[in-house]
């Protein structure tokens, strides 16, 4: 586990410091700039599906999917954070605890 | 500008920054329990929460982890998530004007809420007074609270009974949220999470977050150039709720 802390460490910081030294121009294009945009998104996007409805390398619908499901009222509500993550937890827990 | 009402703004600006961490203090108890729950130590919990510093890069990691991928995938996925950063040293660079050494330490303080602040303060003076603030007092609250989460994590069973892995999609989604502003974006996370789940059977885990990137890569590549997003629409908005 060490190796991939200290891997994403050194580099998140080097992207952190390259922004701050970099000529403007290199990263000033449209292309780029949109990427920068999107590339989290996506990410995030993979993050959720894939966390919500797989499990190893099988896909699966479980309580979890409930859970987020109650996740994405809360956003809806504009919840805080914290409370978006206890409410889907919460949910996903109270399922599991009646089957 | 007069100066008392500068002296007020200033003070404003302290407070927001202090308001910003304590908000942000809440994703760190829910990073550092999630971490422990995931398989992590509580030094390893600490030690991403000091030295990566960047919460959807932290969460990117442990949820890959969480989810039987390897390690080094998850560190990928994480990088590739920082990315976002980099982008904001280009306002940044021209509103904090630092140099040296100066630059090297301010580098681990560029994320999402120090940068908002910065790019939100009225006047020369008060871009650095945000961006220092809400860095410092970021940093410190996020730390403490992953601290204090690792611990109360450690003293929970089994994480499924407490539906901590119903926690981390949900956590995704969170920091997903803000950004779904337009078409563009919804569109995106769409097509990324349908391709990620068609590449879960047939690929080694994490691996199909990583081909995710190439939906961007197409989107941000298919999109003409006048559909530019304005300045920093790579910004969430947390820092603002």
């Amino acid at each position: 586990m060490w190796p991939a802390i200290i891997l994403t460490a050194v580099g998140c910081y080097l992207l952190k410091l390259a922004g701050l030294s970099v000529p403007r121009r290199i990263l000033d294009q449209p292309y780029v700039q949109r990427l920068a945009a999107l590339l989290p998104v996506a990410l995030l996007g993979a993050l959720v599906a894939v966390q919500a409805l797989s499990s190893g390398t099988h896909l699966a619908a479980d309580a979890r999917l409930a859970g987020v499901g109650v996740g994405v009222i809360a956003l809806v509500a504009r919840a805080p954070f914290l409370v978006v993550v206890l409410a889907a937890a919460g949910t996903t827990a109270v399922l599991r605890a009646l089957a | 500008m007069s100066r008392a009402l500068q002296s007020t703004e200033r003070r404003q600006l302290l407070l927001d920054s202090v308001g910003v961490g304590l908000a942000t203090g809440t994703y760190g108890l829910s990073f550092g329990a999630i971490a422990v729950a995931s398989g992590f130590s509580v030094w390893q919990a600490c030690a991403l929460s000091l030295f990566v510093f960047t919460g959807a890069s932290q969460f990117a990691l442990v949820g890959v982890v969480a989810s039987g991928g390897a390690p080094l995938s998850g560190a990928a996925t994480a990088v590739l998530l920082g990315t976002r950063n980099m982008f904001y040293g280009l306002p940044l660079a021209s509103l904090l004007h630092l140099r040296g050494s100066a630059r090297i330490v301010s580098a681990h303080l560029v994320i999402d809420e120090s940068t908002a602040m910065a790019l939100k303060s009225k006047g020369p003076d008060n871009a650095p007074l945000g961006f220092f603030a809400t860095g410092i007092s970021v940093f410190v609250l996020w730390n403490a609270a992953t601290l204090a989460g690792a611990l109360a994590g450690t003293a929970l069973g089994n994480p499924e009974t407490y539906g901590l892995d119903a926690a981390v999609p949900a956590a995704f989604l969170a920091l997903l949220w803000p950004r779904l502003t337009r078409v563009m974006e919804r569109v995106t996370a769409g097509l990324a999470a349908c391709l990620a789940l068609a590449l879960v059977p047939v690929t080694r885990p994490g691996l199909p977050i990583i081909a995710a990137a190439g939906v961007a890569m197409c989107v941000a590549a298919l999109t003409p150039d006048s559909a530019r997003p304005s300045r920093g629409a790579a910004l969430s908005d947390d820092a603002a709720r």
